[in-house]
């Protein structure tokens, strides 16, 4: 039960999402799984709220070196639930003017995007400290990166602007990211296409089974 | 003495390789925040592929509808905010009709903000827009890839009610849109999963839609393969694609005043790479010698 | 002072909290980074609840105990009730003692995932692309296309060999594969500077902020 059940449902669920291609009457059992996903969906999200709450306030109850963090983080779930929840009208609860959406713009929103802004740093961090041509290939990969950096902004095109148009920063840059580039890319998409393909028979018929888990 | 000397040279290149990393930080904060202050505008070269996205909104009669995903979150609001503005403003400059949608739980709201933006221009105002009539947001709905494949038979299966809680049927612009049959371009707003490449799986190559994306400079390399095949009509890629759409529509705006900004930041990294590899073979040669 | 100043000082100092981990972590930095993890949380509880539940599996249980009281019929709306059951399965990962009927409702997220992606990805990944790349490798009068069709075609197929790793690299294989590398790294490098500006693109929107939203020094 604990591992066939699942098994038969992966397959039954996965076949029928492709069969269904094949013999349109299957969409009604197509549209009412796609359903389903949605409703697993959302649970699966309020398991990972429900989880991280039960840790943090794990934190506090044994009084751990962290535990202020803890509460920290359960009174930031708290001040943006409660108003979305109950003082937010319902379901325009995003609508400009609600306190939901005060706080999506005022605190979360800075939040999100400064801890994205981080990586600015340490990219050029990381590209001082360890971006070496060591090898012909890691010229290679230096040489592309600096066309596409100077070339994709205004200052390439100042820096060769003695050179006749075609052969500019910007024009080298449009070249690469349109032959070059786009070629890997078409290696890499048509690699993983198959490699997704492959992985998906495989889980439908039943011979991978990692997402399950131990036991 | 050129032992010395040597020593001396050693010694430099060394404390250069390993330089307190506070330090590049603090040269990248100064390199992006003081272009800032200079209102410097820049030629800004358009890209072929940008200058797709462009024509596929541009080539639309007055009265066509274009259905806008919105699936970015507020980390990607520099990228593509811009784009967002100047995609309502392209629209509404061209009599379109927007339909917004997002497969992003944040998405809706940022059309909103873009909205909200784009509503106090003049030329915007004067034409007196009305939300269901002119445009319509239609919020988020969970499931990723599979409301796109939905929508293909009904959008009301999938929307059966906007993000205020209006049902669609009584939404006047929503009136004769079953499906994506009644709307003549896509234009997917993408940071990440679910984004543009879903919009192309189960969008295009399923139901045969014209789609045009704006994506984060990230992504956007990721979709020059689908611009070759024809799948995608072009692509605006990160805060550049935004300039560059900006200055198609003759109104630059944040994107444009921000790329002085970029050109600098750019310009330190390459600095930075290059002292950081003649620093690294400086020492290297010295080791070995 | 109005909502919208208290607002943006609320933004600049959390902002402020968070950069201040490059200076180095400190318990104003953990304070910001606890609360973004809090305040995440919380949004998604909200959006799940208004946009998942009420639409996907209230409003048709609802529907279908409407018809069946008032109208006395039994519609396929009860059909949710299942899609709701193994939504609650999921939670019961919850309890180690019957966390393993999770694996049901996962085994159901799995199943359509790899059934949906079967298909698309053979389709518009696999086989839109391959016809892409069967091109003409000389094309009469047009010098620019001839080697943009070579360049892709070749790039493309060598990028190709490099990723079958059952069999060895040498020979012409191998030099073929070789090909393939400096192809990937042109396009590692393309990706790579294309990240520098989306990082970039993000640092900026910050600065702006600060510098315009809160301090008001950028007109």
């Amino acid at each position: 039960m604990r591992r066939e059940v699942p098994l038969v449902l992966t397959a039954v669920v996965g076949l029928t999402m492709i069969i269904s291609h094949f013999i349109p009457p299957l969409n009604i059992l197509k549209d009412l799984f796609e359903d389903w996903f949605f409703i697993i969906a959302a649970f699966a999200i309020y398991l990972g709220v429900l989880n991280l709450l039960r840790v943090n306030a794990d934190k506090i109850y044994k009084k751990q070196a962290d535990a202020p963090f803890g509460l920290v983080v359960i009174f930031g779930f708290l001040v943006i639930t409660i108003p979305g929840l109950f003082f937010s009208g319902g379901r325009s609860f995003s609508d400009p003017g609600t306190p939901f959406y005060y706080l999506y713009i005022h605190v979360y929103y800075p939040l999100s995007a400064t801890m994205f802004a981080l990586l600015a740093f340490f990219v050029a961090s990381a590209s001082y400290r360890a971006f070496r041509a060591r090898s012909v290939e890691a010229t290679m990969l230096l040489v592309a990166a600096f066309i596409l950096m100077l070339g994709r902004v205004p200052i390439g095109d100042w820096i060769t602007a003695w050179l006749p148009q075609g052969y500019r920063l910007g024009e080298w840059a449009d070249w690469i990211m349109d032959f070059p580039q786009t070629a890997g890319q078409k290696a890499i998409m048509i690699g993983i296409a198959l490699g997704v393909v492959s992985s998906a028979l495989r889980v439908i018929l039943g011979l991978e089974r990692a997402y399950m888990g131990g036991e | 003495m050129n032992q010395e000397n040597r020593q001396e040279e050693k010694s430099f290149w060394e404390k250069l390789l390993a330089i307190d990393r506070r330090i590049i930080f603090l040269f990248i904060v100064v390199a992006v925040a003081l272009p800032l202050f200079f209102k410097v505008s820049m030629r800004i070269p358009v890209t072929p592929v940008a200058q797709g996205t462009y024509e596929a909104i541009e080539s639309l009669q007055p009265g066509s509808k274009v259905l806008a995903s919105f699936d970015y979150d507020p980390g990607s609001m520099p990228e593509l905010q811009p784009m967002a503005e100047a995609f309502f403003r392209h629209c509404f400059r061209n009599d379109l009709k927007v339909i917004i949608m997002g497969l992003w739980p944040q998405g809706p709201l940022q059309a909103n903000i873009a909205l909200e933006e784009v509503f106090q221009d003049k030329d915007v105002k004067a034409k007196n827009l009305q939300y269901g009539i002119d445009y319509v947001n239609l919020g988020f709905t969970a499931g990723n890839e599979v409301v796109i494949d939905r929508m293909g038979h009904s959008f009301e299966e999938s929307y059966p009610k906007d993000g205020y809680g209006t049902p669609i049927g009584e939404i006047p612009l929503m009136r004769g849109v079953r499906n994506y049959d009644n709307v003549d371009l896509i234009f997917s707003l993408s940071a990440g999963y679910p984004g543009t490449q879903e919009w192309v799986q189960y969008g295009v190559d399923v139901f045969h839609v014209k789609l045009a994306a704006g994506n984060t400079a990230v992504q956007a390399p990721g979709m020059y393969p689908y611009v070759q095949t024809g799948q995608l009509s072009g692509v605006l890629g990160g805060m550049k694609g935004g300039a560059e759409y900006e200055t198609l529509l003759g109104i630059p705006g944040r994107a444009v005043r921000y790329m002085f900004s970029q050109a600098v930041a750019h310009a330190v990294i390459c600095l930075f790479i290059i002292i950081g590899n003649l620093a690294f073979f400086a020492s290297k040669k010295r080791k070995r010698s | 002072m109005s909502g919208e100043v208290v607002g943006v000082w609320i933004g600049a100092i959390l902002t402020l909290g968070i950069f201040s981990f490059l200076y180095k972590d400190n318990p104003f930095y953990k304070f910001s980074e606890a609360l973004f993890v809090g305040v995440s949380a919380g949004y998604w509880f909200v959006v799940t609840f208004w946009q998942y539940f009420l639409p996907k599996l209230i409003d048709n249980l609802v529907l279908a105990y409407t018809l069946l009281t008032v109208e006395g019929k039994i519609d396929y709306h009860w059909v949710y009730v299942l899609g709701g059951g193994l939504g609650v399965l999921m939670l019961l990962r919850l309890l180690p003692s019957v966390g393993w009927l999770s694996r049901w409702s996962l085994a159901f997220i799995v199943g359509t995932t790899a059934g949906l992606q079967f298909t698309r990805y053979l389709e518009s990944n696999g086989i839109i692309q391959v016809k892409g790349t069967i091109l003409p490798l000389i094309v009469g009068g047009n010098l620019n296309t001839t080697i943009g069709n070579i360049v892709i075609v070749v790039g493309t197929f060598c990028g190709l060999i490099y990723f079958f790793f059952s069999k060895e690299h040498k020979g012409a294989f191998g030099g073929a594969a070789r090909v393939g590398v400096w192809f990937l790294m042109i396009t590692f490098g393309a990706l790579f500077g294309y990240t520098v500006m989306s990082r970039m693109s993000l640092l900026i929107g910050r600065m702006d902020f600060l510098f315009s939203n809160w301090l008001g020094l950028i007109g």
